[in-house]
């Protein structure tokens, strides 16, 4: 009797911890956030998202390049990435046994864990080097070459739940195989691949790693990506690691900016579908 | 030609990938035939002298992953475990949507927050009290400095936890019930229950949680770099500041003026490169026995 007592105080201290665990792995989301909204909000404008930056010791100014750069960024990266990804996913979901499909697969999986900063080195190696300045073009590359993969992976699994039983609807109907896959396949699975897309282009906007050896950053407003170009991830990065006060608090408010845009794109994805999006893709 | 398309698609991978091995390969050549292996023992790194050697960074690499990694671990297998098996219904996917919240933030905006949030509290009440509570250890010893290993892992675990808890969760949804409830109908609490019918058929996707966490926290950068204190030396205190692998390349990469500076940062992101695959390679094969049903039920 006095085991089965202990047996069960066991099993609920155990749940006591656990609870404990999710209390502290919870934190530091409300933390961060709070952190955020505090010290970012007061520094929020109509000349932050207007104005360029003002010399290190002036007052005022905005991040208006930096968020049209992100933009420029991270939207020519979604051009080349989710064309490519969605292609290759339809190609592994619809010919799974082939032996491209098996590698790519595999390869996708390798590529979803190569560190950013190595494909910033590539992207650098590849295409800086080469042309001999850093340029919006060459982040672009690199971010899309992170995107890839995502975009693949999702769209794979989510053809896969189409059921067989509408495929076989559309090829007994003497629809040909290409047109089944598209009119009917991924018809089906398009809100999916809309939430998975989006989801891409949420991780890769925060991406500052690859920027930092490709897009380098800039003080001016420009909208040639062949140059050098300004982005937020790398505002805050450069305006935190500075010196200035006054920085610190621009650091602060583009990041608050920053993360606006990841989380509605995370939440506006979530809300296409309803449907869980996992983070290993 | 549909197909064609899609082969060109599919075709991408493979060859990005080969490219991103030739061009590192190619951009570390100097260094490499330099240096040859030489390079992961030797412990200078000085550009202007042109001196390169990477062991004390890929020492920092492996210290401030392992040390996440023990942080991380029980925090993301104890949430994982709460939300399968012990919450209330309701509870499960706020949690779990909360927590996978957290991967959402840019690596950016974990550094800034480490740097002007986490770093005073940690040196206010946190280090102070390690200091005299565990200062017979050489790990906490030495004068305390904002920026170090220790803060670096701190950030790092708290990053890497969201991967490692969703795909531990992962892996125990796909427990079969009967497990559960053979456990619980030999009169096993359940705790019990948990410990001795569902993490032994579990295990191997554990492992592979846990590996592919510390796959992200081999490459993490940016917060890395904010919070490491970037100091090429290692010390046996974790209040020191450090170096990684990652965080040198973000940080030298853009002024490096020689050849061989370059080089040499292409040769340790070739090194990076060749042992975060081998990691994911790893994860992805123990997480995919379980998925397939055939890595449980050995220890049983």
């Amino acid at each position: 009797m006095n085991r089965r007592v202990l047996r069960r105080w066991v099993s609920n201290g155990m749940v006591g911890l656990m609870i404990l665990a999710v209390i502290v792995a919870v934190l530091p989301l409300v933390f961060i956030l709070l952190n955020l909204v505090i010290k970012g909000a007061g520094s929020l404008s109509i000349a932050f998202f207007t104005r360029v930056p003002v010399p290190a010791g002036e007052t005022g100014g905005g991040v208006a390049n930096a968020i049209v750069g992100t933009l420029l960024i991270v939207g020519t990266a979604s051009l080349v990435g989710v064309p490519v990804g969605v292609g290759a996913g339809i190609y592994c979901a619809e010919y799974p046994g082939a032996r491209l499909a098996k590698l790519t697969r595999f390869l996708a999986d390798v590529m979803n864990g190569t560190p950013s900063i190595v494909v910033g080195v590539f992207a650098w190696t590849l295409i800086v080097a080469r042309v001999r300045h850093f340029s919006g073009l060459a982040g672009s590359c690199a971010l899309a070459m992170l995107m890839i993969p995502m975009v693949m992976r999702t769209t794979e699994e989510l053809i896969r739940l189409v059921p067989h039983s509408l495929r076989e609807a559309a090829l007994a109907l003497g629809y040909p195989r290409w047109r089944t896959s598209l009119a009917i396949v991924l018809r089906t699975a398009l809100p999916g691949i809309v939430t998975g897309s989006l989801l891409s282009i949420a991780r890769i906007a925060g991406e500052t790693a690859p920027l930092l050896l490709t897009a380098l950053g800039s003080q001016y407003f420009s909208l040639d990506i062949t140059q050098p170009m300004a982005a937020l991830p790398l505002t805050v990065y450069q305006y935190a690691t500075g010196p200035y006060e006054e920085w610190h608090r621009f650091a602060w408010a583009a990041a608050l900016v920053l993360i606006l845009v990841v989380l509605t794109l995370s939440l506006l994805a979530r809300l296409a579908t309803g449907r869980r999006f996992t983070l290993n893709g | 030609m549909f197909r064609v398309a899609l082969t060109i698609a599919a075709l991408a991978i493979p060859i990005l990938l080969l490219f991103l091995l030739l061009e590192l390969h190619s951009g570390a050549r100097l260094a490499i035939s330099r240096y040859g292996l030489g390079f992961v023992t030797g412990s200078t790194w000085d550009p202007v002298a042109e001196e390169f050697g990477a062991f004390p960074l890929i020492a920092g690499t492996l210290l401030s992953s392992f040390l996440a990694l023990l942080i991380a671990v029980p925090l993301s297998l104890g949430v994982a475990i709460y939300i399968t098996e012990f919450a209330p219904r309701v509870l499960r996917q706020p949690i779990a949507f909360l927590i996978e919240l957290l991967a959402a933030i840019p690596s950016v905006v974990y550094g800034l927050w480490g740097i002007y949030v986490l770093i005073p509290i940690l040196k206010k009440f946190v280090f102070p009290v390690l200091r005299s509570g565990l200062g017979f250890l050489p790990f906490f010893q030495g004068p305390i400095y904002g920026p170090s290993m220790l803060s670096a892992s701190i950030i790092l675990a708290i990053m890497i936890m969201p991967f490692i808890m969703s795909v531990a969760r992962e892996v125990l949804i796909a427990v079969p019930g009967s497990q559960r409830e053979a456990a619980l109908a030999l009169g096993a609490t359940r705790w019990e229950a948990v410990m001795s019918a569902i993490i032994p058929y579990a295990r191997s996707g554990i492992l592979g949680a846990i590996i592919l966490g510390l796959g992200r926290a081999l490459g993490e950068t940016m917060a890395v770099t904010m919070l490491i204190g970037n100091r090429n030396a290692i010390s046996a205190s974790l209040f020191a500041p450090g170096y990684t692998m990652a965080a040198v390349i973000a940080n030298e990469f853009s002024e490096a003026a020689t050849d061989l500076h370059f080089s040499a940062l292409a040769y340790v992101a070739f090194l990076l490169f060749l042992v975060t695959v081998l990691v994911n390679a790893l994860a992805r094969l123990l997480i995919w026995r379980v998925a397939r049903g055939s890595g449980g039920g050995k220890g049983l």
